[in-house]
């Protein structure tokens, strides 16, 4: 599935667009930043209610193309600007990480 | 030849905290490293930088490169760790709220830093904690 397949799903409301041809190979759902530096695999897509600036970086290092702010977390302006300039989806969505989860996982 | 690059990082300076690690992570691509060792020595790289920019007065981190072996050097002002056994524990923290919120404070880093470089060294006091962390180029 690409990045640009999962947004048929309403759903989801793309925020900031970067790349929406990078393929998504599964998901990892995580708040505690530690733990996803870690454990995130490139080309998931991360879950999270987190919002601020450092997420970005976070995605960007390890090679995750679209985060998907879960439960309509409010987002900060500088998250979205550094979003822009690391070319990283910011996808925003009323949904809960686990309901995210069981749609990219079902495909 | 041994080439090194110098990173400043700021207590507190969330805005910027990980520009080091991503141009770190820029050249080690640009220069070919395999994928597997960049992802380790960024994982190592963040959580450092993080450190600093959130328990320390502030430091830098120095980045040296040669042939077989690769070197990151993480140097703060203070105020140290006055337990380091206790703060390799994994889940121990006293990142402060402001951190916690920003969903730093599980205690993971150092544990973190630790499994991922080939060589971690911790040595704190008052004047300032240095991590040097190091990795084989096989
Ligand atoms: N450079 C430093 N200067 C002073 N204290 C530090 C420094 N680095 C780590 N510590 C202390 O060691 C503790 C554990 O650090 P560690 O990186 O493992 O976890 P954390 O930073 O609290 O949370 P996480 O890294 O998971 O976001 C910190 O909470 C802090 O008390
Ligand atoms: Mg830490």
């Amino acid at each position: 599935m690409k990045v640009r397949d999962l947004l048929i799903d309403d759903s989801f409301r793309l925020t900031v667009e970067g790349n929406l041809d990078a393929e998504i190979t599964g998901c990892y759902c995580g708040d505690l930043l530690s733990w996803v530096m870690s454990h995130i695999k490139p080309h998931q897509v991360w879950c999270t209610v987190l919002s601020h600036v450092n997420i970005v970086a976070v995605a960007s290092l390890t090679q995750v193309s679209s985060i998907i702010i879960c439960e309509d977390a409010p987002l900060e302006e500088a998250t979205l600007n550094k979003a822009k300039q690391e070319s990283i989806n910011i996808i925003a969505t009323s949904l809960t990480s686990a309901e995210v989860a069981r749609r990219i996982l079902n495909g | 030849m041994t080439v090194s690059f110098e990173f400043a990082v700021y207590h507190e300076d969330y805005h910027n905290a990980g520009v080091a690690s991503s141009e770190i992570k820029k050249y080690l691509t640009q220069i070919g490293l395999d994928p597997q060792l960049i992802r380790r020595i960024v994982i190592c790289s963040y959580e450092a930088e993080m450190n600093v920019v959130i328990h320390s007065y502030g430091g830098k981190m120095v980045l040296l490169i040669d042939d077989n072996e690769i070197r990151l050097e993480i140097a703060d002002k203070g105020p140290g760790i006055p337990n380091i056994e206790l703060a390799m524990q994994e889940g121990y923290s006293t990142a402060p709220l402001s951190a916690r919120e920003r969903g730093f404070g599980a205690g993971m880093g150092l544990p973190n830093m630790k499994k991922n470089a080939d060589v971690f060294e911790i040595a704190s006091s008052p004047q300032g904690t240095v991590v040097k962390l190091a990795w084989v180029i096989i």
